[in-house]
């Protein structure tokens, strides 16, 4: 039988941070560049529960704080998602357009 | 495995690699589909899986957080936001930008720093956790909150509250981003 530990989990997370840096990085629509730095949020989430867990087998069950943790980066990806939007409809307004490469204003 | 917990977990590797397949290929889609709804649809199903490896890391109240506040609240809001603006037109344009191979190369090295960083050892051991750690689970949901809640071990107190004006001023910039004139 397979042991799966902690650095399993660290793997996996990598790997989906790696998947949402291209996303982010090669991307042209704006959506799927938001929905890329989701991505790359909950491979951080993956991460600090994963460590949460590792911790608590040292601590004894009540160190929480990495799924604490998690909780506050899950609200900060909601605000986040909130006001990304709205930026792009804003921005969909004004330039009829969901494409980064095009909202060069402020490209010196 | 510890044999005093009175519910081992069953078949770990076959869940983990499972819903581990499930995630990379879900971002694969994410990053790779035309249709951004195809794509929405894709993290959904990913978010899914990732609830269930926090449920397999003993973590039930952020998987349920997961699936309420992602899968049913953000994910809600990106297809809410597909539908305004219009992905006719976007679906015949380029997908990928002009930097893409500058991007490649970016996250190439980034993928060979993870793979430098988890592959080091010292005296024989990775810099990370190898053992795995069984317990039994009864208080989490108490715990998280005792932890953010509580007078005597309330660490994030302070930190929770800070974290309700962060989305009061979300509320405020997105409504100020999104409205025609206020």
């Amino acid at each position: 039988m397979v042991h799966i530990s902690t650095l399993h989990y660290l793997v996996l997370g990598a790997a989906l941070f790696l998947l949402g840096v291209i996303g982010v990085l090669t991307r042209r629509n704006v959506v799927i560049v938001l929905m890329s730095i989701e991505l790359i949020l909950n491979a951080v989430n993956l991460n600090l529960v994963a460590f949460s867990r590792y911790w608590q087998g040292i601590h004894g069950p009540a160190a929480l704080h990495g799924q604490v943790f998690a909780i506050f980066v899950i609200t900060d990806a909601a605000a986040e998602a909130a006001v990304g939007l709205g930026i792009l409809i804003a921005f969909f307004r004004n330039k009829e357009t969901v494409n980064v490469d095009e909202v060069n204003l402020l490209k010196w | 495995m510890n044999p005093a917990a009175p519910n081992p977990p069953v078949a770990t590797p076959f869940f983990f690699y499972g819903l581990a397949a499930v995630m990379i290929i879900g971002g694969i889609l994410v990053i790779t589909r035309k249709n951004a709804v195809h794509s929405a649809l894709a993290l959904i199903t990913a978010l899914l899986a990732q609830a269930g490896i926090y449920l397999m890391l003993y973590a039930p109240f952020v998987a349920g957080v997961q699936i309420i506040l992602y899968a049913g609240g953000i994910m809600v809001l990106f297809l809410f936001v597909i539908m305004l603006i219009s992905i006719e037109r976007n679906m015949k344009e380029r997908q990928f930008n002009k930097q893409w191979l500058i991007g490649m190369v970016a996250a190439g090295a980034l993928g060979g720093l993870f793979i430098a960083v988890y592959t080091t050892t010292t005296k024989g051991h990775v810099l990370f956790p190898e053992g795995r750690v069984t317990y039994q689970d009864m208080q989490n949901t108490q715990g998280v909150a005792s932890l953010l809640f509580s007078q005597q071990t309330g660490t994030y107190m302070f930190a929770f509250e800070i974290a309700s004006l962060l989305l009061l001023v979300a509320i405020i910039g997105a409504v100020v981003m999104a409205k025609k004139r206020i």
